[in-house]
């Protein structure tokens, strides 16, 4: 077991590696640390002075060292727009973020998983071509003309819900900004979460049924048909099991792309989390922001999987054994 | 005379594909006894596994029952709802698979499954079928079973794995249990033991077999009597020795001749010209003529019904000639 | 026996392609599929006027001589106020939104076309190396599709974009965006191809026709062209579809958020955007139309992509 552990974060540390490179790349030599510093008319030697004290006129390995030291220190430098520290920036926005993409999660498997089953269950009942028909159109919607639909009907139509913003937020633990304690927080997150979790909802309600169809002709179920089981038996206890197993790894892999796609439904509810943040850096081309997003989102992904993987060995006892070889 | 176990009569079987309809069972008739074992051999796509789907009420669709009865003692089943045909399922007859590995699901302990079988078909409460369970998995040879019984599927070796699924078949005390290419997938060492446990353990119990199998030696050696399928219609059926020793239908003579004796090195082996028809193309008349050194007019014509011809029956009009 | 054999050949042979392709399952099953008929119907209508649009628009949007900005916000010619010259009202430039939508529509397939196409021939091309050398190359190649498995699409394209934006600083957006756009696509969605193609290929490759071609000495790369592919690429056509599908939607969303095509050129997703600004002081048609167009356009693809995976799927007959 130890060594599965050992090795999977090798592999991690492999991913961040690389992401960091890759962020040190576009730091250093897609933007440019010293124009932000200097401005069109400062002479030469000046300039060249700021270089030296930045550091760039060290050998790159060097460089890379340097700002490894200050990455894993949580220092991303400064903002180009904000000329603040980016730490702060996204520290600041994370908890909306991550509330996010939790309540579309959540939502998306709550209401996905049910889905799956039944529609593969009632293949040909009424409800379960609807419910088909409705994933279809959830995967064929952008998540933004989504957002746009439901704020056109649930904010602007009806006047239920809000258009914008996270409503009331609290702050506790003392810098966590929460919207789970208040009314207007929590109306605020219905619609940014449905329309997150939309995508992902119709993505695993898919999977399930496929999943599930696929084990309903797979033998040990013939086998315990052949045994006299009951079918709620052999539905609910055998198939399901068998269906969630390689669900709950797509799905915990959804979870990066719900922060991913975070950026798109914050764009369209205002939503003051990091995704907004990340396109507006990438609109004005603020790269330490970018470069920033980059490594926290690769950790966040990363960690994600290595969880999933553990998740499924907990899960599966064919790997339990195999581990433990 | 008592009732025989099982008894079929005159069973059809179709398909509707949208090429149009195929006859994959053709008027299969036979009876198995209290206690005996009834091999059913043929080549692959004869109809053999069919047969044993349709008797536990599982045909996959497009297939349905288009003809014939089942009787299971004496009681009809074709044509039962599906609740009652669950009922018989596992407690009045039990089927075997052929590979052991896909049979058992992976994800539960292996006594899960036994007391889930068990608890299904007998008023036992856990204790009892645990116990119960943990006997079954003696009697089919399995070591320290009282350990064994919360391991996984996994951890057996495969013909453990198939112990473990004859367990599940006769966990319920069937009158009957249908073995469908029971040692096919397991090493040729394994297959005599689960073959020696299966015949103790029904002989024991006095529970009928229908032992479906390509493997002659597996049907010289367990079987009764053994019916010879052939393009979905019972070829020949009588008594083990009979048939193997003195085979009357043409295509049984092609069969056990093909087999390379022990104690000659004949130097080609034989065979029978030409393959099996497919499902799609069935000639009329005798299936079997397009084939048959044999073969006379009246052979176009009309299918051959059983008919007595030495120590068994034949579906031939010119059983029993020599080729 | 063997004659009933032999006549069967022949008459296989005389059968020509039309009739084979009439007679085939998955034709007979499609045209047992009302919705998926309609869908193929609406796709290839909108593919093909997308194509025309030049000649069945009323005026070309991208031509900033054509658009006359006091022809801005009209509504459509139903509606009072509207104009019989736009017969989906204007945009906020004055563009008809009628011939906007087209060459939009235009401007998406052409990107999403060009994405996956770059996304298959990465992938087909990776994914033969993979599976057909085995050891180092396909552990380096996967490597790297895992890392890249760890990002979702739509965050490699922002990615791609932003640095060539930072690295393009002067020259202005309408050069280099469409290229950009179908090479972000292009990184993003080629790893599913990758995969499938390298699953393939490693069991095909042990299979005795290619030994047998290896034995006559034919170049590797014939052997993995004229060999393998053709038996390899199955999969990859209810991949393609699916993809196309989703590479319309990564293009217009990156319009929408500002990353994508210049305002200038206008894809469907730029004119939701624009149209999302008014949609509140209640000019509807602007994000309407298009926003409809996009989601039809999709969800046809999906549908026929979604029945071919069905069709194809040899478990599911």
């Amino acid at each position: 077991m130890l060594a599965f552990i050992l090795r999977r974060l090798m592999q991690s540390v492999l991913v961040l590696v690389v992401v960091v490179l890759l962020a040190f790349t576009m730091f250093r030599f897609v933007g440019d640390p010293v124009n932000q510093i200097v401005s069109l008319d400062t002479p030469a030697e000046q300039v060249a002075q700021v270089r030296k004290s930045l550091g760039l006129d060290d050998p790159v390995p060097v460089q890379i060292i340097r700002y490894l030291y200050h990455v894993v220190q949580f220092d991303f430098g400064i903002s180009y727009q904000f000329r603040q520290p980016v730490v702060d920036l996204l520290a600041e926005r994370a908890p909306a973020t991550l509330e996010l993409a939790l309540m579309s999660s959540l939502i998306s498997l709550l209401v996905g998983i049910p889905m799956g089953v039944y529609t593969a269950l009632r293949r040909d009942g009424f409800f379960a071509r609807l419910f088909q028909s409705i994933s279809l159109i959830g995967v064929s919607l952008p998540t933004f003309l989504i957002g746009i639909l439901l704020i056109y009907l649930f904010a602007v139509t009806l006047g239920w819900l809000p258009s914008f913003g996270r409503g009331q937020v609290v702050t506790v633990y003392g810098r966590w900004t929460t919207g789970f304690l208040t009314a207007s927080g929590l109306k605020a997150l219905i619609l940014p979460s449905i329309t997150l979790g939309l995508y992902q909802m119709t993505l695993i309600m898919r999977l399930v049924r496929s999943e599930m169809l696929e084990v309903l002709r797979a033998d040990h179920i013939k086998f315990a048909r052949a045994r006299g089981l009951t079918t709620h038996s052999i539905h609910f206890r055998h198939a399901l099991k068998s269906t969630l197993v390689p669900v709950i790894t797509i799905a915990g892999l959804q979870l990066g792309s719900i922060i991913a796609f975070a950026v798109i439904t914050e764009t369209v509810f205002q939503w003051p989390g990091m995704g907004a943040l990340f396109l507006k850096a990438v609109q004005n081309v603020d790269i330490p922001i970018m470069a920033a997003y980059l490594m926290i989102i690769s950790a966040l992904f990363v960690s994600i999987n290595m969880i999933v993987d553990l998740l499924y060995a907990f899960v599966d006892p064919r790997l339990r054994t195999t581990i433990k070889n | 005379m008592s009732v025989p176990v099982l008894d079929i009569r005159n069973l059809h079987v179709d398909f509707k594909t949208r090429h149009g309809v195929l006859h994959a069972l053709n008027g299969i008739s036979f009876s198995i006894a209290r206690g005996e074992v009834l091999g059913v051999v043929g080549e692959s796509g004869a109809g053999k596994s069919l047969t044993g789907s349709a008797i536990i009420g599982l045909l996959e669709p497009p297939g349905h029952i288009t003809g014939g009865e089942i009787y299971l003692n004496g009681a009809r089943i074709d044509g039962l709802d599906f609740e009652s045909m669950r009922h018989i399922r596992g407690k009045k007859i039990g089927t075997i698979f052929q590979d052991p590995l896909t049979s058992l699901d992976p994800l539960f302990r292996v006594g899960e499954q036994l007391i889930e079988t068990i608890r299904t078909h007998l008023p036992l409460d856990e204790k009892q079928a645990r116990a119960r369970a943990i006997s079954l998995l003696a009697d089919v040879g399995i070591p320290a079973p009282e350990k064994r019984i919360d391991a996984y599927p996994h951890e057996f070796s495969g013909g453990m794995r198939q112990r473990v699924v004859i367990a599940l078949a006769l966990a319920a005390e069937p009158d009957l249990v249908i073995a469908d290419e029971p040692t096919t997938a397991l090493d040729v060492s394994v297959q005599a033991q689960i073959i020696e446990v299966l015949k103790k353990l029904c002989r024991e119990r006095g529970t009928a077999v229908m032992l479906i199998t390509h493997d002659m030696g597996v049907i010289a050696e367990t079987a009764d009597r053994v019916a010879v399928m052939y393009a979905g219609r019972v070829a020949e059926i009588g008594p083990v020795r009979s048939v193997v020793k003195h085979p009357q239908h043409p295509y049984a003579q092609g069969l056990m001749g093909s087999i390379p004796p022990l104690d000659q090195r004949p130097s080609q082996l034989q065979q029978i010209e030409g393959s099996m028809p497919r499902l799609s193309a069935i000639p009329k008349g005798c299936a079997f003529h397009p084939r048959c050194p044999l073969v006379i007019d009246a052979c176009h014509q009309t299918q051959p019904e059983l008919r007595a011809s030495g120590e068994s029956f034949a579906a031939c009009i010119r059983a029993g000639e020599a080729a | 026996m063997a004659q009933e054999k032999t006549s069967g050949q022949a008459n296989r042979v005389q059968e020509s392609l039309w009739s084979r392709l009439r007679n085939h399952d998955l034709t007979y099953q499609f045209l047992r599929s009302p919705i998926t008929v309609a869908a193929a119907v609406i796709c290839l209508v909108l593919i093909l006027s997308a194509i025309c649009a030049p000649w069945l628009a009323t005026m070309n949007p991208f031509d900033p001589k054509q658009v006359l900005l006091m022809d801005a916000n009209i509504p459509p010619v139903w509606i009072e106020g509207g104009d019989p010259r736009f017969v989906f009202g204007t945009d906020d430039q004055g563009r008809d939104l009628y011939s906007a939508i087209l060459y939009g529509l235009r401007v998406s397939l052409a990107i999403g076309a060009g994405g996956v196409a770059l996304a298959a021939a990465i992938g087909i091309t990776l994914g033969l190396m993979a599976g057909y050398f085995g050891g180092r190359t396909d552990a380096i190649i996967m490597r790297i599709a895992d890392v890249q498995l760890t990002f979702p699409a739509i965050l490699i394209a922002l990615l791609v974009n932003g640095i060539v934006q930072a690295l393009a600083k002067g020259s202005s957006r309408e050069t280099w965006a469409f290229g950009v756009l179908i090479l972000s696509i292009g990184l993003s969605f080629w790893v599913q191809y990758a995969r499938t193609i390298r699953g393939s290929t490693m069991i095909e490759k042990n299979k005795d026709y290619i030994h047998a071609a290896k034995l006559v000495g034919q170049p590797t790369v014939l052997i993995m062209l004229r060999h393998l592919l053709p038996n390899v690429i199955g999969p990859t056509l209810v991949i393609l579809t699916i993809n196309m599908g989703l590479a319309i939607i990564t293009e217009a969303t990156l319009s929408f958020l500002g990353v994508g095509l210049p305002p200038t050129q206008p894809s469907l997703g730029t004119l939701i955007s624009i149209g999302n600004k008014y949609l509140f002081s209640g000019d509807w048609w602007i994000v309407t139309f298009p926003g409809v167009t996009l989601a039809v356009f999709v969800l046809s693809i999906n549908l026929i992509g979604d029945w071919l995976r069905d069709a194809l799927n040899p478990r599911l007959q």
